[in-house]
């Protein structure tokens, strides 16, 4: 291969590139604008032990013991944002997405609740209105509130003057029962000793009230698995990542949409009578191409560093390895489209919606975590699913050099799969 | 300087061009002429080697030109009919690309380009970039984008298309001193008057055939005229392609 005519070939497209200003806001600006949209969203709170609250709006309809008990557990709760507004209020937030869900603990809920904790009453319902956009929110509301609710309910059925006032209610009911003499007995016994606990010193009981109901009977130590235990999850490192890819693999596609105008423009007529051959041509397209590349994902994380401290916590060997990966596999994909598109008109749109589909399956909008369990197989017939999951490993999960290895063999295996479809597809001939 | 051996080429089941031959020597200016579609354009791109011919050969100074990168292919310039030109380029950026792409470099490069610009009147336009030139300009630029590597050989395809009487002289004026200084050019054109000035031989092409490969007196001579006096070199195109409307 002949260098003169490479270098010519790879300082006149960073030329053409430097002087189109849309195609350099297009690549830099625009990719670091959405990222940091993206990484808001996706990044949560800045420290991996506080997360975000939901907003849960509670109707207290009720005003009873228990379901004092149930807004105090609920307020102090660190996942949920409770506010008290009024049924119709609480309806309104919800239908208008302003609150996620809204707990309406109707007249009577605590009474009811009570007996059905003992004895098999009819189980008093619990008015539950939500946004239906918030699924998985509304499942962790549901688990929070049973949380509060039993014990809201079991502490004051174990020592509250609601528990208190069963239990005598209850024990006459027992005795004069026509259960079996052994059942009888030991019944009245039980409930004896919880009436003596209730009767103990108001000092003692004051002491233990804190203790008394259902809690539950562990906690919860989290530890958020990223690359180190002082390192908190940055999601602007993923958001950069899939933008940063997004609009490599546009600017690449317009490469190979420049290329189609310059077979138009006659300018490949002049190219191809130069003494230069076809594999001179397509390397320094490629080279260009993933310097262009290159550039575009560097400088967007280069922005990531320096304003959203994004820190590159695994391999730098791999960083730099997935990128050149993910670079030729663009500045290939721009071959492809140069090679498979008839006019520049229609290779734009295809190529458009074929770069959207790519990214979107690749997880760049959204982590691919969140795929169901099919797609996410599916999805690594993807390249950019292995880009991204490539930078993602090398930068916040912080994985070695020996996870950037598979990411960057895929990611030749389909440069190699591009270049050689767009070398036997193109159309080497100008009449 | 360059021979056309028997080319042949189709393009499916369309027969483009079938069995064309021709000779220029150095020094000498050969008129191609034809109907739009008569296989000028199939000819040229196979002498320059963008198309493979399905037969034939192509002859420069008696090498047989072959591959993409056959050394022979530096011997010959083309001078495309689109404005092969990158408009967001200065002209010397353009050229400098253009004669990059023959491994010139440095200081040859840098005295090729001024050379050719020189030649074809753009040296105080150098650094501007080719979006504010004029139509004729860029033909002009065109031109010497071509003749950078210095050729033996100058293919120029309807060189003068939509450019004003005034560079149109002036690209005369360059390819009069291009035949002076000893090299072989092939000129295809609908303009009759541009071959009859220029062409020291002219051959007319139809149907992708060689219907006629003579001096322009000769070709005159072919045809008979009214008053007796020598016909217009029209009125023998005319004659030998017909008067039916082509594509």
């Amino acid at each position: 291969m002949a260098l003169v005519p490479i270098i010519a070939m790879v300082r006149k497209d960073l030329q053409l590139f430097f002087s189109d200003r849309r195609a350099v806001i297009m690549s830099f600006l625009v990719p670091i604008a959405i990222a940091s949209f993206f990484g808001s969203i996706f990044s949560g709170p800045s420290r991996n032990a506080e997360p975000a609250r939901i907003a849960v709006a509670i109707v207290d309809q009720d005003g009873s013991a228990i379901s004092r008990g149930i807004v105090a557990g609920a307020q102090t709760d660190k996942n949920l944002k409770v506010s008290m507004p009024t049924e119709r209020d609480a309806r309104d937030e919800v239908k208008r997405g302003k609150t996620m869900a809204a707990v309406i603990i109707p007249k009577g809920f605590g009474e009811a609740a009570g007996k059905a904790f003992f004895a098999n009453g009819d189980k008093p319902p619990l008015g539950m209105l939500y946004d239906p956009s918030h699924a998985m929110e509304l499942a962790m509301v549901r688990g929070v509130m049973t949380e509060h609710i039993m014990q809201a309910v079991s502490q004051e059925m174990f020592g509250g003057d609601q528990g208190r006032a069963l239990i005598e209610q209850t024990l006459p009911q027992v005795q004069d029962s026509t259960m079996p003499d052994d059942q009888k007995r030991l019944l009245v016994e039980m409930l004896g000793s919880v009436q003596k606990f209730y009767n103990q010193s108001p000092a003692r009981a004051a002491g233990s009230a804190a203790n008394r109901g259902i809690t539950m009977p562990y906690t919860v130590r989290e530890e958020a698995m990223t690359a180190g235990s002082n390192i908190a999850y940055n999601g602007y490192a993923h958001s950069f990542a899939g933008m940063g890819i997004q609009f490599l693999l546009f600017a690449m596609a317009n490469l190979g949409i420049e290329m189609l105008l310059e077979r138009q423009k006659g300018l490949w007529k002049r190219v191809r009578s130069a003494p230069v051959s076809r594999l001179t041509l397509l390397a320094a397209k490629c080279l260009s191409g993933t310097l262009i590349s290159l550039m575009t994902l560097w400088v967007s994380f280069a922005f990531a560093m320096i304003v959203f401290k994004v820190r590159i916590e695994g391999s730098v060997l791999g960083f730099v390895g997935i990128s050149i990966g993910v670079a030729t596999m663009a500045a290939s994909f721009g071959l492809l489209v140069a090679a498979l598109g008839n006019t520049p008109a229609s290779a734009r749109g295809v190529t458009t919606f074929a770069i959207l589909i790519m990214v979107m399956l690749g997880g760049a909008w959204v982590p691919a975590f969140v795929f169901p369990a099919w797609m996410q197989q599916f999805t690594l017939i993807v390249p950019v699913r292995w880009a991204v999951d490539g930078i993602d490993a090398m930068t916040w999960r912080g994985i070695g050099l020996s996870g950037a290895v598979t990411p960057i063999a895929v990611l030749v295996g389909f440069t190699i799969a591009f270049m050689t479809i767009a070398a036997t597809q193109f159309r080497w001939e100008e009449a | 300087m360059l021979t056309v051996k028997h080319l042949r080429k189709s393009f499916g089941a369309v027969l483009a061009v079938n069995d064309v031959s021709f000779s220029i020597e150095s020094g000498q200016i050969l008129g191609l002429l034809g109907p739009n579609g008569a296989g000028k354009t199939t000819t040229v791109s196979m002498v320059a080697g963008l198309l493979t011919p399905d037969r034939g050969d192509v002859l420069v100074a008696g090498q047989r030109l072959a591959g993409d990168t056959d050394p022979s292919k530096r011997r010959i310039g083309l001078v495309p009919q689109d404005l092969a030109l990158y408009d967001e380029l200065s002209a010397r950026d353009n050229l400098r690309f253009f004669g990059a792409l023959y491994s010139l470099t440095g200081r040859a490069l840098d005295t090729a380009i001024d050379r050719v610009l020189t030649l074809v009147g753009l040296a105080d336009r150098a650094r501007d970039t080719v979006k504010t030139f004029s139509g004729g300009m860029k033909r002009r630029l065109n031109l010497a984008a071509g003749l950078l590597h210095d050729p033996d050989i100058l293919l120029l395809d309807e060189p003068t298309v939509g450019v004003d009487p005034q560079s149109r002289n002036a690209i005369f004026d360059n390819l009069e001193v291009l035949k002076a200084e000893g090299k072989a050019l092939l000129y295809t054109t609908h303009y009759m008057e541009e071959v009859e000035r220029l062409a020291d031989r002219i051959v007319i092409v139809d149907h992708g055939t060689v219907v006629a490969d003579d001096t322009l007196a000769g070709l005159q001579s072919r045809v008979a005229t009214v008053g007796g006096g020598a016909a217009t070199l029209e009125t023998v195109f005319l004659t030998l392609t017909g008067r039916s409307l082509r594509d």
